[in-house]
């Protein structure tokens, strides 16, 4: 069982829907990124997204490009990211942290010795956006076998035909695109997302969880509720890149979770 | 089975996209189910003599082909070495070969019912030709141009809004062609539902890379029969430029099995590859990662960020290189070169003054490296280079580089 099946079962016991939230590791620099991550558990995230840098994020809205560059010009690298997620978790054995990015900076490192370390600085899972179940191979399987969750992506366009495929190798949780666009971009519906993940709940017994355009706390509470949990992204790093102090942007990571929490 | 004695080079890529390792399918989710459409619908479009009808007809009475394939003379003998001949693909309709592929897709895109076309353009000549299709058939083009290339090329800029495109000028990330695709695949991502992504190259995410050399093509199968007839036999060398490699492609993919032909594709030096990335030499100066959508040698640091690569040729600078390209240098059948922007504005120079041809500042890196191997071969060695696409665009950037001042009435030289 990995952190991740663990804290579904924790939240099902106690009928609670899942928060979750993304930052981009590095931004605006190490310690200040180090600071807000060590706080979020605090702040009601149950799963922490940690974005690892990538130059060209072809799924990202300008907020992520922006925080991405912001973290590399800082001399973020995938090293400095693993060292986050470790330094995170000598305080925190129970929170899981799934890593999220693009698949070149894990190429490049060599997918065996990029498991290896992730697995060693208590990384529980991975998304990595340009890998459809059509490159398995590279890293979905192995990832599996190195024993970390290696979460999918399901968005509007896949169909009921292809959903099959897109949740064979899936395992953690499934996250569910609820727009057809970029993050940060347009609004999420609950009355649109509810159906859509009936629809993939109809088809596995993992948890559903919902990211793209969520945004408020009122968005958090009515996406979660037609789902196992929420994704925020957009909205939180939009408050790092404003400058805003860490207890601050915490502060506004608990009126979403607390949304979430609500559902 | 005779056929089975003989490996050919001609049967990629696999099922997967791949060729060798390179190539495949790595996009979002959202974009997974959108190429599995594109690819059925090429794959039945291939086989279907209707398509390759309507195709045959634009090329001939739009676009203007067969482009012909021309002598250099004058160019030869100063060389005095190898017989050198130009695939004169700048002369197609809007100056270059862009247009052999954009016809192929946005026909395909109107098989599909499509209305609505994207584009990424670096030099801007993929924009026109995409542009100038659009406003051919009454589609709605949008072309995604790098901030920066929309300054040194704002002739085609204007070119492509006479057609009727919208350009948006792309300032994420460093503002260049990269950037403009990753922003056309986000419109791509956004608008699935009636937006064709035409790309301009043999890159992306399969069927791209082989849909589009198979569009390309024409040039290739156009110069065998040229050759033929000029010379009762196939060319010994080709010779061409590569940014993302389509114009390459084309010519080099009907020769790959005759293997008496050596193939020779040029990337862009910049000002040296050995110098710290000022070039766009993903062959000389890269190694395989995965970016927009493919397997391929990319300009990139030791953490798997990619590079921004330079060249004088806007149409070259690109960190990537169609993955094709990549198998054929890795199993040896293409060699690739660099050349500089110095020897690139000298072979563009000798164009112009040689053969009244001003060539585009991307296959000047092609002439360039004709210029260099051509005074060492026999006098039967023949020479095909691909001109495949002409000077007009550039005229602004070399006259910068040579300080010639187009402001000055009387034409002086600045100096």
């Amino acid at each position: 069982m990995t952190r991740i099946d663990a804290k579904f079962a924790d939240l099902n016991s106690r009928n609670k829907k899942a928060f979750v939230a993304y930052v981009m590791a590095g931004d605006p620099d190490f310690d200040t990124s180090l600071e807000v991550v060590r706080g979020l558990p605090g702040a009601g995230v149950d799963i922490i997204e940690l974005g690892l840098p990538f130059t060209d994020p072809m799924a990202d809205g300008p907020t992520i490009q922006l925080a991405g560059q912001r973290a590399l010009d800082g001399g973020m690298t995938l090293d400095r990211t693993l060292e986050l997620a470790r330094r995170f978790r000598e305080g925190d054995d129970t929170t899981p942290i799934v890593m999220m990015g693009y698949y070149n900076p894990i190429y490049s490192r060599g997918v065996d010795l990029f498991l290896e370390q992730a697995k060693e600085a208590g990384i529980d899972g991975l998304i990595v956006v340009d890998l459809p179940p059509e490159e398995d191979e590279e890293l979905c399987i192995p990832a599996q076998k190195a024993g970390l969750n290696f979460i999918r992506l399901a968005t509007p366009t896949t169909d009921d035909k292809r959903l099959p495929k897109v949740l064979q190798n899936t395992s953690g949780f499934v996250y569910y695109v609820s727009i057809t666009g970029i993050t940060g971009s347009a609004q999420a519906q609950a009355a649109d997302v509810g159906p859509e993940v009936a629809r993939i709940k109809a088809q596995t017994d993992l948890p559903v969880i919902v990211g793209f355009g969520i945004n408020t706390p009122e968005k958090s509470q009515s996406i979660a509720s037609v789902a196992d949990g929420a994704v925020v992204g957009s909205a939180i790093v939009n408050q790092i890149a404003e400058g805003k102090p860490v207890a601050e942007v915490l502060a506004f990571v608990k009126t979403l979770s607390d949304g979430a929490h609500a559902a | 089975m005779a056929n089975d004695l003989f490996n050919s080079f001609m049967s990629g890529p696999d099922e997967n996209g791949r060729f060798g390792i390179f190539g495949g399918r790595f996009v979002s989710e959202t974009l997974m189910p959108l190429i599995l459409d594109l690819e059925a619908e090429y794959e039945k479009a291939k086989t279907d003599q209707s398509f390759w009808d309507e195709m045959n007809d634009l090329w001939t009475h739009y676009v203007g082909r067969p482009s012909p394939l021309y002598f250099a003379e004058r160019l030869t003998e100063q060389l005095g070495g190898a017989k050198v001949y130009f695939k004169r693909d700048e002369l197609n309709h809007t100056g270059a070969h862009k247009i052999n592929n954009v016809l192929g897709q946005i026909i395909l895109a109107r098989r599909m019912g499509k209305t609505r076309i994207i584009a990424e353009t670096g030099a801007g000549q993929h924009g026109v030709a995409t542009a100038t299709v659009c406003a051919k058939f009454g589609l709605k083009c949008v072309v995604y141009m790098g901030a920066h290339d929309v300054q040194r090329q704002s002739p085609n800029v204007f070119r492509m809004r006479l057609l009727g495109a919208e350009v948006i000028p792309v300032t994420s990330g460093r503002g260049t062609l990269k950037d403009a695709m990753n922003d056309a695949l986000r419109d791509w991502v956004t608008n699935v539902r009636d937006t064709f992504y035409c790309i301009g190259t043999v890159a992306g995410p399969h069927p791209y890379p082989a849909m589009v050399r198979d569009f390309q093509s024409i040039i290739g199968k156009e110069a065998k029969e040229q050759m033929l007839a000029a010379e009762g036999r196939l060319p010994d060398t080709l010779v061409a430029a590569i940014g993302g490699g389509s114009n390459a492609m084309g010519l080099f993919y009907p020769f790959l099995d005759d293997k008496d032909v050596k193939i020779i594709g040029v990337e862009a030096g910049g000002r040296g590859v050995n110098e710290k990335m000022e070039h766009c030499a993903s062959l000389t100066g890269g190694r395989p990662g995965v970016l927009h959508g493919n397997r391929t040698y990319l300009l990139q640091d030791d953490d798997g960020q990619i590079l921004e690569g330079y060249s004088i040729s806007a149409g070259l600078d690109y960190p990537g290189i169609g993955p094709e390209h990549s198998w054929l240098h890795e199993i040896g059948r293409a060699t690739y070169v660099s050349i500089t922007d110095k020897e690139a504005l000298e072979a563009f120079q000798l164009s112009c003054s040689s053969e009244g041809i001003i060539p585009a500042l991307e296959p000047s890196h092609a002439l360039a490296h004709v210029i260099k191997i051509a005074p060492e071969l026999p006098k039967d060695h023949l020479i095909c280079m691909n001109m495949c696409g002409r000077g007009d665009k550039d005229i602004f950037t070399v006259a910068k580089y040579l300080g010639f001042d187009m402001s000055d009435t009387e034409g002086r030289d600045a100096d």
